[in-house]
């Protein structure tokens, strides 16, 4: 049974392809990308896709997800985090350990790809923790986990404080080929603060946490990175320090790579206004100034990758009062229309866009997705840039709805999901 | 005249015209206070609430008896004798109380925004008696109203707000309010206590208490915080007092007639002397006073079916 | 503005007002434990004007005080928009005094019933008697006037405004149909 993605718009930077192509699908695989395929072959043990209109790009990877399972099941499983994913576009997702139990072990590891298997969605891609139970103390087992199918340390969630343990995790990683993601926050600017430390902090009364809570430790591992000559990748930007910082450091030769989330570049922190519980994140929302630097980033090539941060948390987290309210909210369902707006703006080209979230996620996380090359597993998204919908998360298939972005209407979706040349979400 | 709105959450964006209408009101039922009955039967039957997440015996007693000068019922809830302890979300209690049918709610609790939450869920008025760092317009009315009595006016007058700002919802309040009416507002305090970017509101930042207090015609004194404080600021209460304290010296650049202010509960010769405290230019006890009137105004003017 | 009309000039008002000062006086067999107290807003500046009658007639000042019914309205909750207050003052003791309440118009009474149940706050009085420029009728309470400058039958539709110098330009009592 051949699958044919027809007469769409195929953008694969790996293969510097933006042109109308048809794609084949056999067996799970790509098997070509050709211009004119035969129409009237349709119909025997062939399916035509009608692609038109439509971009076809190599399945956005999502390398920054927390799926909250094992131990937050009521907050989101394997499962319905796939299925977020693939309504979101995704063929591909990365997720942190800071579950409960902490996925500090292998057979943390292991139950979550044996979860991801069993929901037969999206390829799923555990990122394991750094230090035993994210405390920054002592190191995880990292062989063993490399063993068990990790792809990627990182204590997400949670800073590595200790610069010597950070230097030491990044040595070993490297040479068992493993990237390691930083989160990067100093708990001593950051400790009580619930939001941007501005003027809005100030008017609303609430602690706020500086920018420079974040910038300090990415200089810091932009240096244990520059020393050690080591690749470091950093998540969550979301101050124009930081943007500066990765620049210079790009620019001297460091081996850093870096991603943002679309809510730093569609959301400031005005969104507090209101105490508004779903704009609580960390790092948090800041101000119009970082926003513009981080969308500078991305079109000057200084930040590499957009990932969501899909934090999903319950009501009982979020509908309580701001300081108790727990940081975080979801995005697997907003991020590509979200980036998409980038596009539109003219910030970003479509083929930008694409690197941004699936050739350089791909290639930081150094799995082998984000390609159209033949013989690949065949994970494609079909893209209708000028479709326009409103956002309801009653519509959602995650698990939880704490979503800033209720009610804005934004252009552009994914309007399929395949994954391993299986058909596995179609809005057509 | 009424106001045009369901709530007091706070000053920042009330006009003048209402902040005037508030006052006026709180003059005229201040005579009340000093009949040999102290009652009128405007709100008989009226149920107030006070939901006090905070210890307060000073803010909660002054809208009890707010409440029943006007001959409302009041009832008083505070969290250390109540379901809170055994972990009920705020909107569950909200909700709960709102079963019960009253007619105003008074929230005082430790986090900004606390009160927003209220406001939007139900539909009585809620009236904010303090909440987090954010506001606490009462007091800031009251103030206000203190310093009309003394000095006629608000307007073109200097105020010095004095102390841990960053953590003080009485300051935010009074900047709004004070720069509303028409007064020049100075802050001070330690370096690390002036919050980020709040030179935007309008104010002159000090941190030398002297240099803020020069020629001003009200100097208030805020209480510092040190239950509040996240981080370990200020090295000790003694360097505090060294700069911050207002004493008989500090006096003697200021014009003849300041007056002294503080929300109190004071902390005697941290944040005031008590000879300053008690002394001719002190107004600390007519703010206790005028706080009765402002509650009542504020308890009658939101009474009522609302159109 | 249908039909405005004087139905009492300032002539007419100052010979009711001395008419009522020599009624008071004589009911009341002189000023002993009289006190005035006028009605916000319209009976404060007619009470000052008896006190003074009063003062020149018998030689003695009256105490004056003045009272604001707003807070003892029966209406006062259901009022989408509250009437400005106005100052109460009444810096002496009521207990066993004569209260000669003073208003401008007597209409429905429910005023009066305020004003008295404000008084019954404020002491015990000996007794209360009503003092009016006008009286249009219409009550909805068993309340009367012991002393009346001038009855004035109306129909619901009038409005009946009495102007004085103190805040007006002339002194006089206006129909006008709304």
């Amino acid at each position: 049974m051949k699958l044919v993605l027809k007469g769409g718009r195929v953008i694969d930077p790996s293969q510097s392809i933006d042109s109308e192509m048809d794609v084949i699908i056999e067996k799970g695989r790509i098997s070509g990308i050709e211009r004119d395929f035969p129409q009237k072959e349709s119909g025997t043990g062939v399916r035509i896709i009608d692609c038109r209109g439509m971009l076809v790009v190599p399945g956005l990877i999502d390398m920054h997800t927390h799926l909250r399972e094992p131990g937050f099941e009521y907050k989101e499983t394997v499962k319905t985090g796939s299925d977020a994913a693939l309504a979101g576009g995704f063929t591909s997702i990365a997720c942190m350990a800071n579950t409960d139990p902490v996925n500090d072990n292998r057979s943390v590891t292991e139950f979550i790809l044996r979860q991801a298997r069993a929901a037969d969605g999206v390829h799923v891609f555990p990122v394991a923790a750094v230090s035993r139970n994210l405390e920054g103390a002592v190191l995880t087992e990292f062989t063993d986990l490399l063993d068990a199918g990790a792809v990627a340390l990182s204590d997400d969630g949670k800073p590595i404080v200790h610069s010597g343990l950070m230097r030491n995790a990044l040595e070993y990683a490297h040479s068992l080929g493993l990237p390691l993601m930083s989160h990067c926050e100093d708990p001593g600017l950051s400790t009580g603060g619930h939001m941007n430390e501005s003027l809005v902090s100030t008017e609303l009364g609430l602690p706020g946490i500086p920018a420079i809570a974040e910038d300090i430790m990415v200089l810091r591992d932009i240096a244990i990175a520059e020393y050690t000559k080591i690749s470091l990748h950093i998540a969550h930007v979301s101050t124009a320090g930081s943007v500066r910082a990765v620049r210079d450091a790009k620019a001297r030769g460091v081996a850093i790579t870096a991603e943002t989330a679309p809510h730093y570049f569609s959301l400031t922190d005005e969104a507090l206004a209101e105490y508004s519980t779903n704009c609580k994140v960390y790092p948090p929302l800041r101000t119009a100034d970082d926003a513009e630097a981080v969308k500078e980033g991305l079109k000057d090539g200084t930040l590499d990758a957009i990932a969501s941060d899909h934090a999903p948390h319950s009501s009982i987290e979020k509908d309580v009062e701001f300081e108790y309210a727990a940081t975080g909210m979801i995005g697997l369902e907003t991020s590509l229309a979200l980036s998409y707006a980038l596009v539109h703006t003219g910030i970003l080209t479509e083929r930008q866009l694409v690197e941004k979230m699936s050739t350089n996620p791909a290639a930081i996380l150094r799995i082998p997705k984000g390609t159209l090359q033949t013989g690949v597993d065949a994970d494609v998204t079909l893209i209708d840039p000028g479709r326009t919908w409103t956002v309801d998360t009653s519509l959602f298939r995650s698990k939880s709805r704490n979503s800033p972005f209720q009610g804005w209407k934004l252009k552009g979706k994914a309007v399929m999901t395949i994954v391993s040349g299986k058909i596995k979400y179609d809005e057509r | 005249m009424k106001l045009p709105r369901k709530d007091i959450l706070g000053l920042k964006d009330v006009p003048r015209d209402e902040i005037a209408l508030i006052l006026d009101t709180a003059e005229s039922l201040k005579e009340i206070s000093s009949r040999p009955i102290k009652k009128v039967p405007t709100l008989r039957g009226k149920t107030v609430i006070n939901l006090f997440y905070e210890p307060s015996t000073r803010t909660r007693t002054s809208f009890e008896i707010a409440a029943k000068r006007l001959s409302a019922d009041a009832i008083n809830i505070s969290t250390s004798t109540s379901s809170v302890v055994k972990g009920e979300t705020l909107i569950d209690t909200a909700m709960t109380l709102d079963s019960m049918n009253p007619d105003i709610i008074v929230i005082r609790h430790g986090a900004s925004g606390a009160p927003h939450i209220l406001a939007k869920l139900l539909p009585q008025s809620i009236i904010n008696a303090g909440d987090g760092a954010h506001e606490h317009p009462t007091q800031a009315l009251l103030d206000m109203l203190t310093i009309r009595e003394r000095k006629g006016a608000v307007e073109g007058l200097t105020v010095a707000i004095v102390g841990d700002i960053a953590h003080s919802r009485v300051a935010r309040s009074n900047i709004y309010g004070l720069t509303t009416m028409g007064a020049q507002v100075r802050i001070c305090g330690p370096a690390m206590m002036i919050p980020r970017g709040i030179e935007k509101l309008g104010v002159s930042v000090f941190t030398s208490m002297d240099e803020a207090i020069a020629n001003a015609d009200v100097i208030m004194m805020l209480r510092i915080q040190f239950e509040r404080q996240n981080n370990v600021m200020f090295p000790s209460t003694r360097e505090y007092a060294r700069n911050y304290c207002l004493q008989a010296e500090n006096l003697r650049h200021t014009r003849k007639d300041v007056l002294i202010m503080h929300p109190g509960p004071i902390n005697r010769g941290i944040e005031i002397a008590p000879d300053i405290a008690d002394g001719p230019h002190s107004a600390i006890l007519d703010q206790v006073a005028n706080g009765v009137a402002v509650r009542m105004a504020l308890l009658y003017l939101l009474s009522g079916e609302q159109e | 503005m249908k039909g405005k009309k004087v139905v009492m000039d300032a002539e007419g008002i100052d010979r009711s007002l001395t008419r009522i000062a020599y009624e008071i006086l004589e009911e009341n067999k002189g000023t002993e434990n009289i006190v005035l107290v006028g009605i916000q807003k319209g009976g404060v500046f007619l009470a000052k004007r008896l006190g003074r009658k009063i003062a020149g007639m018998e030689g003695d000042e009256v105490p004056l005080g003045i009272l604001d019914i707003t807070l003892y309205r029966d209406d006062i909750m259901t009022r989408d928009r509250k009437p400005k207050m106005g100052k109460t003052d009444i810096p002496f003791s009521l207990d066993h005094k004569t209260v000669i309440l003073v208003d401008d118009v007597l209409f429905t009474g429910r005023t009066i019933r305020a004003a008295m149940d404000a008084l019954m706050d404020f002491g015990r009085p000996k007794l209360i008697q009503v003092a009016v420029l006008i009286d249009r009728g219409h009550r909805e309470l068993p309340i009367m006037a012991n002393y009346v400058g001038r009855s004035l039958p109306s129909s619901l539709w009038e409005e009946i405004s009495v102007n004085l110098t103190e805040k007006a330009d002339a002194d006089e009592v206006i129909i006008e149909i709304c």
